[in-house]
């Protein structure tokens, strides 16, 4: 079992990684809650979301501690970095955070998605380019079900952005080395 | 011997609760009477107030449901709007209208439903014991008003079928009396107008009728239908007050 | 079916138009919009009627009119909202219509917060509007009973002629979780021939009426309304047992603690603790003898029910099932915290040292 936050400012994606990541957990047949923070946060300030993922019924879909922390701002990374787990992992927009954050037995990653979705030509893919960092380095689902997932969420007028959503999730992959 | 008059068929054989010289039982008579001379009486659907004629759907012999206190206008929405070819009408006094339903007449209004709201102004919560309402005059004794009415107290009463006629969605309001025969008729061809203007999907149709109420109000039935013309029409003149198909 | 990821408050929408809702009439309330919203849409592409009142007040009466005129209909709101259709409901009750009434609580009281909680239990299982009268109350604890609940609680107002609630949380409301559009077998259900959708030539006008002309009328219809409210609590009690076998401490708990409890329970087993959960399903008709026999096991040896409630308000029905059998602690939180893994299992732990 697994638990995921997913945070940032408003408009930064962070509550559409959780439900893609969520809907790729679907697809692999496992179970899954997803729980957006809501409150005065949700108008313009902070946004996250919980995400649960494991193979047996989901109890809790909220939690203190977590086991992955998908930081898209710094306040995100400042107010639940310490509430993740030994043995967890942090996965910081680089591009917006600009100091480090370490811990021992905490794995570090610095995802400079907003960069690399700029150069991809549209910071709004930004949020597919940290879900592809995210599940090379944390291996919660395959890349291939994301892959295969952006043709479905994309359909009708949107098709036309499935090459450049799946762009995205392919240069955040690459961004993991080990 | 030949039969002029009869009770209208659209009225049950329940004899009447009200008090003598009280307004309601005409009033129930030119309702039902229109529903059936248009066609519309095995269709239609009433609902009733909270107040004196909380019961009358005893006499009202077309279907009846009965509303919590000033609420008939939302009632008759729920109904109307998912039976949208069926004659809809509310009946409710003053105190149930003007005062505690204010919210639900005027969005009813605002939103043109296809109803017709039959308006029983007669200045005074009758069913509870003659206290004062928004529509009692300045100057005229209640129960919760013992010395009259007064500015600084209560403000001015509220004329319903003006300030409704302010909404879009309302497309005809007459306010009429039933002291008489001429006015009687009138009474009777703005009611039928009310529901012919609905059944053609116009929107939202207001009568108002001014009534009296001899036992709160004190006074014998042809006293109090004197006063009427003396005190309540100066107030709240008689006639068509918007009519959107003229 | 395969299963698909449902929002809470969507999925309670997509069931009110899966079970056949002619018509719903609400008003905006976080967190629970995102029901009229979706209906909003979807009503009249099904050709049903969506109507966003002037008030929770004006919704709850149009629902009694449609409800009176024989249309399946529903309404949705959170706590203070539920609270101002209270006349409404009772209004529904003393005429015997069907209707169904969602409530997302969130934190109280007065405005409170927008935060889930479970605050509203008295409310709903207590009739909550005047007089003497019950409303049947689900408790969903996932999004697939929240889906369910909401397509059985229409047949279920129209079999007992009776408002059923849907009590829910902002967190169910809120969350996303797979489900399964399931088929419901057709029940038979009654004709709705006191409806009053014009009289069309019958012998005798239909009349839907709150009031009564005098006590003996009133105290017949209570009378009759009790029976009803019996052969509810006869045939409709529901509730679910995880692991309560062998169980020294007996978890009691409905809506999103007893999922939380699902978690703890297996947790605390894992270190050896023999723990368990009943979950009663009906908060009305409540699993009184259920709960009961259960508690009156010798292998029994303590009760924590735990709520998102300070204090608690269904511990009064464990209480009053528990009929001082076994001692009962609670754990819970109000005002929209909800209650961790952690500190249930804390909670839990305490209450079994006390009885050691």
């Amino acid at each position: 079992m697994k638990n995921i936050l997913i945070a940032g400012f408003g408009g930064q994606g962070a509550l559409s990684i959780g439900k893609n990541l969520a809907e790729a957990a679907l697809a692999e047949n496992l179970n899954v809650t997803w729980a957006p923070s809501y409150g005065p946060e949700m108008r313009g300030g902070t946004a996250n979301c919980s995400v649960v993922i494991s193979d047996k019924p989901v109890g809790s879909p909220v939690f203190k501690f977590s086991n992955e922390l998908i930081a898209m701002n710094g306040p995100s990374l400042d107010k639940f970095a310490p509430f993740v787990v030994d043995g967890g992992m942090i996965f910081i927009n680089s591009s917006v955070v600009k100091y480090t954050y370490e811990r021992e037995g905490i794995k570090v990653y610095y995802v400079p998605c907003d960069d690399v979705a700029s150069e991809l030509g549209n910071l709004k893919v930004a949020n597919m380019v940290m879900l592809g960092a995210y599940i090379a380095a944390a291996k919660t689902v395959k890349p291939e079900t994301v892959d295969k997932m952006i043709e479905e969420i994309f359909t009708g007028k949107k098709a036309k952005l499935v090459p450049l959503n799946k762009e995205a999730l392919k240069a955040g992959m690459a961004l993991i080395k080990d | 011997m030949s039969i002029v008059y009869t009770k209208s068929a659209g009225l049950t054989d329940k004899e009447l609760h009200y008090c003598p010289g009280c307004h309601h039982g005409i009033a129930h008579k030119l309702v039902m009477e229109s529903l059936i001379e248009l066609g519309l009486f095995e269709d239609a659907v009433g609902v009733c107030p909270v107040g004196c004629s909380v019961y009358a759907y005893n006499y009202m012999a077309c279907d009846m449901i009965d509303a919590a206190h000033g609420r008939a206008p939302a009632v008759a929405t729920g109904v109307k709007r998912t039976h949208p070819n069926t004659p809809v009408f509310t009946y409710q006094g003053d105190g149930d209208l003007a005062s505690i339903g204010t919210a639900e007449i005027v969005h009813a209004a605002m939103r043109g439903e296809k109803i017709t709201t039959i308006f029983i102004n007669n200045a005074i919560y009758g069913m509870t014991g003659g206290q004062m309402s928004p529509c009692t005059l300045i100057g005229q004794k209640a129960t919760t008003a013992p010395l009259g009415r007064t500015v600084e107290q209560a403000g001015k009463p509220i004329r319903m079928a003006e300030t409704l006629s302010a909404l879009d969605g309302l497309v005809y309001a007459e306010r009429v009396c039933l002291t008489d025969i001429p006015n009687l008729n009138k009474a009777k061809a703005a009611i039928k107008k009310a529901f012919t203007l609905q059944m053609q999907g116009a929107g939202f149709t207001f009568v108002e009728i001014l009534s009296t109420c001899p036992t709160n109000w004190g006074l014998a039935p042809l006293k109090a239908n004197q006063w009427l013309h003396e005190n309540l029409v100066p107030y709240y003149p008689l006639g068509v007050i918007k009519d959107t198909t003229k | 079916m395969a299963k698909e990821l449902w929002k809470g408050n969507e999925a309670i929408a997509e069931a009110a138009i899966r079970a056949g809702c002619d018509a719903f009439f609400g008003y905006p309330i976080t967190p629970q919009s995102e029901v009229p919203e979706y209906l909003s849409l979807h009503m009249p592409q099904h050709g049903r009627v969506f109507l966003q009142a002037e008030s929770e007040v004006a919704a709850i009466n149009m629902v009694y009119g449609a409800a009176a005129s024989g249309k399946r209909v529903m309404t949705s709101s959170s706590s203070l909202g539920i609270s101002l259709k209270q006349e409404g409901m009772s209004y529904l009750a003393a005429t015997e219509l069907p209707a169904v009434i969602i409530n997302c609580m969130r934190g109280g009281p007065g405005l409170g917060t927008i935060q889930p909680a479970q605050g509203d239990y008295f409310q709903a299982t207590r009739g909550g509007g005047s007089g003497d009268y019950r409303n049947i109350v689900l408790a969903p604890s996932n999004i697939q009973e929240l889906a369910d609940f909401v397509q059985e609680a229409f047949d279920l107002a129209d079999l007992y002629r009776n408002p059923v609630v849907v009590l829910a949380d902002g967190l169910i409301g809120q969350m996303m979780e797979p489900i399964e559009w399931k088929e419901f077998p057709k029940r038979d259900l009654p004709a709705k021939d006191w409806a009053t959708e014009g009289r069309k030539g019958a012998e005798k006008h239909h009349v839907v009426s709150p009031i009564f002309y005098d006590p003996e009328e009133c105290y017949e219809f209570n009378e009759k309304t009790l029976a009803k409210f019996n052969k509810i609590k006869a045939n409709e009690v529901r509730f679910e047992e995880y692991k309560t076998e062998d169980a020294e401490l007996i978890f009691t708990a409905y809506g999103t603690p007893a999922r939380i409890i699902l978690t703890a329970v297996d947790k605390m087993r894992e270190e050896g603790y023999k723990v368990g959960l009943f979950r009663p399903i009906t908060l009305w008709p409540f699993p009184e003898k259920e709960l009961h026999e259960l508690l009156g096991k010798d292998h029994v040896k303590a009760v924590l029910d735990v709520e998102m409630s300070a204090g608690g308000q269904m511990i009064e029905d464990v209480r009053l099932a528990n009929e001082g059998q076994k001692p009962i602690s609670y754990y819970g939180l109000g005002g929209g915290l909800i209650p961790t893994l952690e500190d249930i299992c804390d909670a839990a732990k305490k209450a079994l040292e006390e009885v050691k």
